[in-house]
């Protein structure tokens, strides 16, 4: 079994003395591990960062092996090591990626959006960049939310909250007196005018209980990374 | 094959684990240290009997001492008001080798890890903001690893001793004494470039 791809590399863990096992998230073949040969040594180093997109050759005798990598670095996200925030973004989506999506099922849409996201990192402005990505992610995973009509009444006009149970926008008309209970729609989830900070944080607080919900099983209850709670604390500062 | 007894099989397999070593080069330090029984074997063996008692972390910085602060920590002449808070005691014995470093050091044992689920309680974070505190520190120099982890931790220190007003440093980032432009990769140049300065 053999096959090239490219891929943005997700983490990088020592096997053995010198080689490394790493994962990456490439376009035809999903979240893929594999070895790398001489991938603990110093030369491998700049290369095997989170973040840095490769061109990655994987071969194996069976395609159930974990097989083997050759790696080639394409670009290098070294930049953003000196951003707080930046890198903060960086350690969320690889965090993300490895615990929603499964091992090699291939989400070509996903990927394209995570390689953009993963450039925009370099300019301020990215935070609701993010929140569209985490909200393609549940897409992805398969709880997609349905933002476009509400749920109870069907209008496309003023929807103001989201439900927690079903994902769905609910009119501000139709909320009444389970408005409380419900989550707040922020305009930037329908991609409507610049994303405020209090508008990201309730966007990020929507996908994130979604998220959570979703995973809590493939994760056993242990709740969403430590990295994506880093990055919506850094959001969180004036 | 003729197998070695069970307890010089077990030297081997336990040499074995040692970082540089595998199977063959473990067999053939152990047949080298049978030769030389009373010149290496004894000796190392005692030597390492005393230190496997001896060892222990200092209390104040975490490097490895016999006593119960290291040498460093106990020397007054190294307390400028410099912390050099470095990943390991590797890290620490590397900045020694190097003899420009004048102040004291923070061993972290560790970086903020997402992946080994490595926190900041995990680490000797808590003590260093203890430390800063205490000390009279003026100068905090984050000298860890240019890695995502080493400086996802160090983005983690400094929000953390921001508060203090202890004035934050790290180490620059570029191209090593002897290097040569074609062979970096695209970060170190892009850092080198960032981090110019007027010749």
């Amino acid at each position: 079994m053999e096959w090239r791809d490219e891929g943005a590399l997700l983490s990088m863990r020592r096997h053995g003395e010198s080689s490394a096992i790493i994962e990456v998230f490439t376009a035809a073949h999903g979240r893929h591990a594999g070895v790398v040969r001489g991938g603990a040594s110093r030369r491998s180093a700049p290369i095997l960062q989170p973040g840095a997109q490769l061109a990655v050759n994987w071969r194996a005798r069976l395609d159930d092996h974990i097989g083997a990598y050759t790696v080639e670095p394409l670009r290098s996200r070294a930049g953003l090591m000196a951003d707080r925030l930046a890198l903060a973004g960086l350690n969320a989506i690889c965090a993300m990626i490895r615990v929603a999506l499964p091992e090699r099922e291939p989400h070509l849409h996903l990927w394209h959006m995570t390689m953009a996201l993963l450039d925009a990192l370099e300019a301020p402005g990215w935070p609701p960049h993010y929140l569209r990505w985490e909200m393609l992610l549940l897409d992805e995973i398969g709880f997609g939310l349905d933002l476009s009509t509400c749920a109870v009444t069907g209008s496309r006009e003023d929807l103001a909250y989201v439900s927690p149970k079903t994902g769905r926008a609910i009119s501000a008309e139709a909320a009444g007196d389970w408005a409380p209970r419900l989550f707040p729609l922020p305009p930037v989830l329908l991609g409507q005018g610049p994303a405020t900070q209090t508008e990201l944080a309730q966007g990020l607080a929507i996908t994130g209980h979604f998220l959570t919900r979703e995973l809590a099983h493939a994760r056993n209850d242990r709740g969403l990374p430590e990295a994506r709670a880093r990055l919506l604390d850094l959001l969180s500062r004036p | 094959m003729a197998e070695a007894p069970g307890d010089i099989e077990q030297l081997i397999d336990l040499m074995a684990r040692l970082p540089g070593l595998g199977p063959r080069s473990a067999r053939r330090a152990v047949l080298l240290m049978l030769k030389k029984r009373g010149a290496v074997m004894a000796p190392l063996a005692t030597v390492m009997a005393q230190v496997a008692v001896s060892a222990r972390d200092c209390a104040r910085c975490g490097n490895i001492t016999n006593s119960e602060l290291c040498e460093i920590c106990r020397d007054e002449r190294r307390a400028t008001g410099e912390l050099c808070v470095v990943e390991d005691v590797a890290d620490l014995w590397a900045l020694e080798r190097g003899g420009a470093f004048k102040g004291r050091y923070h061993v972290l044992g560790g970086t903020l890890s997402a992946l080994d689920a490595v926190g900041p309680d995990e680490l000797r974070i808590p003590r260093l903001v203890e430390r800063v505190a205490e000390e009279g520190i003026t100068e905090v120099i984050l000298a860890l690893n240019a890695t995502v982890d080493g400086q996802t931790t160090a983005h983690y220190i400094a929000d953390v001793l921001t508060a203090s007003g202890v004035s934050l440093t790290s180490l620059a980032q570029g191209v090593p004494i002897g290097g040569e432009l074609d062979y970096l990769d695209d970060g170190t140049i892009g850092a080198a470039l960032r981090a110019r300065k007027r010749f």
